[in-house]
């Protein structure tokens, strides 16, 4: 099909959750016994949008522009080992015929157009050797046309960026969340009926009982679901911000669901508040970029001949003559040298380097900036703390976020935004990636809650993510955020069906449990297996998470061999896997191998129904996979990724504040010289974990977990991790206590103070009308109301005597009256 | 003062002055026989002089020969003369009623027994 059918289709799925959300909304508790149709509706929408996605990618994307294998860039790249050449500076713009927009332009035929509400319509803007994606507007909010506007130039419009990425990126959210719909349907039954909360005690000693919510769920899951469509179709990073906050709105509503539990209320509100510390950053980084970009569009405008009407972020900062090459734009210089010193140097050249080495600086802040908001959505350190949290929201939520929405929301944003992003931004991520997945996989060891192993697992997954971005393997990066989705949304529901046989979260009440609910027991088998990336090494064999762990790995070699300083960022993924595949197992271990902890619960256990049974099938499948090519042909995530790799992101590059940093080229990393060493540190580390994970977890002769916990140097170990590194006490010391003592003292200084000042004005007040009452109101004003009354009274009556009832006299006084009425005027007109 | 003023009068041909000097006897005459009679019957009759007064100077001044203008018909004093002849006929009308229920009540017609409204 036609190109221009990608906007039309994504638009399908992005939007049919929003009609799903908006109907249950309005008539969710109508639908059916309990809303019970409710689910039905919502399951129906994302599967539709799911159906929309992949027709999306393989009729439109696919026939459009074929995948081909993605080493051949190794091979371009030794062809031409100065770097220049790498992305032969070939500008492709494809005039792509686009029916509805010729119609539009000629004001003919009008209808496809508003039917389709096209403003402008996409066109291919290929960058060099076929980099396909679509820009266009659907509807400008604000057109910012002149400067004459409340906002000047800024133009604000709902519009789509479209390429591979983002079709991947549907396809692998509608899919999940289908999956995770369908789950629901299954796991929320308890809410079909009036739900009694185990967890909440009110005053009188009984259990909270209350209506089920269940069209509820749907309803948030559904707004959810488009609110992550919404970010991944935005084509400028307002619509993502405003689809950015949705989602967190939407986390908050989804994590706050038992909100009567004091838990989940705390853990909402938590995750809200740092995910607003993030988005601080991150409107700074959108100021920056404004004010010295002037656009926040992310591609090209082009109109129905092709040519580009409007340029958008990407193509400013990586321009064709600089052979698309990140490099700060004048106005980015400008507004940067605005805020250094450094601009007043003498020497005209000078003055022009040091200006742009401003822009650089500002780049950095930009990129740092949105890298914050990231941070915040993506649970990274410093603000990985809401994630374990979260757990607190019902499974099928957790799994939702953990793989598909919110969280993946931080890693694509990164991806996204990547050609904007300096060398040394990319450190700053690369650092935070490493920090976050070191602390995070350390946690995951301690803990025994089922679903916590598996937050902190995804905070450090996500970490492995940042990291691979930041060291510049942008496929690896988005790669693996792909496969993990899939595997962890696998593991996230298969504790959630374990929680719903068992009713437990804490693992130490499970064990065995593989013999009562086999099912599950095995799927998650295969999501362990697929997180600790098991495989053949040095082949190409093994799980989906065998291809983009060591896909990460050996970027990580790379970026070590040619950066000696930051060894660090090298061997934290190494290490991370071991630790993985330790906790990983221990978590299957404890839960299903083994000897029953909790004899009562075992007994209660059972296998989910089918409904929760059959997603685990399916996403298991995926999970093993997903990593794969089509058989006998190169149609694979990888290669499909390759192609939205971002333009000129495929160089070497050096850092310019930092200039000793290299961010090597990703396809180098493939070679042998970095894949052979890595591939096999991932196996054995990997397989180390696993190994330790078995002696001490299931072989009954081998260690045993609690008296190691008591051994002598493990034990301050073990407290350190069991208390998550101490950061919510941390954070409690640094930001919660001084707060609250502030707001102490503040409250002192209200109640004591302030309320002392107005209680003594208003007894003046008082006073003072007390005065004014008795004196001026008593005395002055009604003294003289009563006189006038009084005056009046008193002339009434002494004009009652004038009336006689005597006609003569009457007649008498007329007569003398009008004599002297006479007089009198004939006095006065004498004088 | 007053002599040579009559001494005109009797002397010029008749003119407004005269008129205005008639109405103004009446008048004057009206208004004392209000002012003294005590029978209610003679002060409609002094009402009815005043207003006799009245009509003579609209009459006087309403002429287009006493006024020696030409240019009118000089009938708008006559006309109002004319209107109050016909509002003095419905207030005798209404007055003698009054009247005649008063003696109905107090057998007599003297005012000054007609006090009861006195304040």
């Amino acid at each position: 099909m036609d190109p221009s059918w990608l906007p039309r289709l994504l638009a399908l799925a992005w939007l049919t959750p929003l009609a799903s959300f908006v109907l249950i909304l309005f008539f969710g508790k109508r639908m059916g016994p309990h809303g019970k149709l409710a689910g039905l509706v919502a399951t129906s929408a994302i599967v539709f949008a799911a159906v929309c996605s992949f027709a999306a990618l393989f009729t439109v994307w696919l026939p459009n522009h074929p995948v081909k294998d993605a080493s051949h860039h190794g091979e371009h790249h030794e062809e031409g080992e100065t770097h220049a050449a790498v992305t032969a500076p070939i500008h492709l713009i494809a005039a792509a015929s686009d029916d509805s927009h010729d119609s539009h332009g000629h004001g003919e035929g009008g209808e496809a157009a508003h039917a389709e509400g096209d403003g402008h319509s996409g066109h291919a803007n290929n960058g060099p050797d076929g980099y396909p994606s679509y820009y266009g507007t659907w509807y400008d909010l604000y057109p910012g046309a002149d400067d004459s506007g409340p906002l000047g130039s800024l133009k604000l419009s709902i519009s789509y960026y479209i390429d591979a990425l983002t079709v991947g990126m549907f396809c692998m959210v509608a899919l999940i969340a289908s999956c995770v719909h369908f789950y629901a349907m299954g796991y929320m039954h308890d809410e079909l009926h009036d739900f009694t909360d185990p967890e909440v005690t009110l005053s009188n000693g009984e259990k909270l009982k209350r209506p089920g919510r269940y069209y509820r769920f749907f309803q948030y899951l559904s707004l959810f679901c488009f609110s992550m469509f919404g970010i991944v179709i935005a084509g400028n990073i307002a619509m993502v911000f405003v689809f950015w906050e949705l989602v967190g709105i939407c986390s908050y509503f989804l994590i706050g669901f038992y909100i009567e539990r004091h838990s989940a209320s705390t853990a909402a509100n938590k995750a809200f508040i740092v995910n607003r510390v993030g988005d601080f950053g991150m409107l700074i980084g959108l100021m920056a970029l404004w004010s010295s970009l002037g656009t926040f569009a992310f591609g090209d405008l082009t109109n129905a001949d092709g040519e580009v009407v409007e340029q958008g972020m990407f193509s400013l900062l990586r321009t064709e003559e600089n052979y698309y090459h990140l490099q700060p734009t004048e106005g980015m210089a400008y507004e940067g040298s605005r805020f250094s010193d450094s601009a007043a140097a003498d020497g005209e050249g000078e003055a022009e380097e040091s200006s742009n080495k401003a822009g650089w600086w500002l780049l950095l802040v930009a990129g740092v900036g949105i890298f914050c908001g990231c941070v915040g959505k993506s649970a990274q350190f410093p603000l990985h703390v809401w994630l374990p949290d979260a757990m607190e929201g019902p499974t099928p939520v957790s799994a939702l976020v953990h793989s598909a929405t919110m969280v993946a929301a931080g890693v694509y944003l990164v991806g996204r935004f990547f050609p904007v992003l300096s060398p040394e931004a990319l450190l700053v991520v690369a650092y935070i990636g490493c920090i976050t997945l070191l602390i995070a996989a350390t946690i995951a060891i301690t803990a025994t809650d089922i679903k916590r192993v598996l937050a902190y697992s995804t905070v450090s997954q996500l970490g492995y993510m940042m990291l691979a971005l930041g060291l510049g393997a942008w496929v690896a990066g988005m790669f693996h955020l792909i496969t993990h989705a899939f595997f962890k949304s696998l593991l996230f529901m298969c504790s959630g069906s374990v929680i719903h046989g068992v009713h437990t979260n804490d693992m130490t009440e499970m064990g065995g449990l593989r013999k009562k609910m086999p099912i599950t027991a095995y799927t998650m088998l295969v999501g362990c297996l697929a997180i600790i990336g098991a495989g053949i090494p040095l082949t190409k064999i093994g799980f989906s998470g065998y291809y983009s762990k060591d896909a990460i790995i050996e970027q990580a070699f790379s970026f070590g061999s040619s950066n000696p300083a930051h060894v660090l960022l090298q061997w934290a993924p190494v290490g991370g896997a071991f630790i993985t595949a330790f906790y990983m197992f221990r978590l299957w271990y404890m839960t299903f191998a083994g000897k029953p902890r909790n004899q009562e619960r075992y007994d209660h256990a059972h296998e989910s129904p089918q409904v929760m049974t059959a997603p685990l099938i399916l996403l298991a499948v995926f999970a093993i996979g997903v990593g794969w090519n089509f058989p006998g042909t190169d149609l694979g995530v990888t290669n499909l990724l390759d192609q939205a790799r971002p333009v000129g992101t495929l160089a070497t590059t050096q850092g310019e504040i930092l200039t000793g940093l290299t961010i090597p080229s990703e396809p180098d990393s493939h070679e042998w010289e970095f894949k052979k060493p890595a591939g096999i540190a991932a196996f054995f580390t990997a397989a180390a974990g696993l190994l330790l994970a078995t002696l001490v977890y299931w072989w009954d002769k081998g260690l045993n977990p609690s008296e190691l916990r008591e051994f002598g140097p493990f034990k301050p170990i073990h407290n350190f991790l069991w208390n998550k590194w101490w950061f919510d006490e941390l954070y409690d010391l640094i930001f919660v206590k001084p707060t609250k003592a502030v707001s102490a003292f503040i409250a002192w200084f209200d109640r004591n103070i302030i309320d002392t000042i107005i209680h003594a004005i208003a007894a003046i007040c008082r006073g003072i009308s007390v005065i004014f009452g008795s004196v001026l109101d008593n005395k002055v004003v009604n003294g003289f109301v009563d006189g006038v009354a009084k005056g009046t009274w008193d002339t009434g009556l002494s004009f009652r005597k004038l009336q006689t009832g005597s006609v003569r006299q009457y007649v008498m006084f007329i007569a003398v009256g009008t004599i002297l009425l006479f007089v009198a005027i004939s006095f006065v007109q004498n004088i | 003062m007053l002599n040579p003023i009559l001494a005109n009068l009797l002397t010029e041909p008749v003119g407004v002055s005269h008129y205005v000097l008639v109405g103004a006897f009446m008048f004057t005459c009206g208004v004392l026989c209000m002012a003294t009679k005590r029978n209610a019957l003679g002060i409609l009759m002094g009402i009815e002089l005043v207003l006799n007064g009245a009509n003579l100077n609209f009459i006087a001044f309403g002429s287009r020969y006493l006024r020696n203008d030409a240019n009118t018909l000089g009938l708008d004093g006559q006309l109002i003369s004319l209107f109050v002849i016909v509002l003095a006929a419905a207030e005798a009308a209404v007055a003698l009623a009054i009247v005649l229920n008063f003696y109905n009540n107090n057998d007599s017609v003297d005012v000054d027994r007609a006090d009861q409204l006195s304040g």
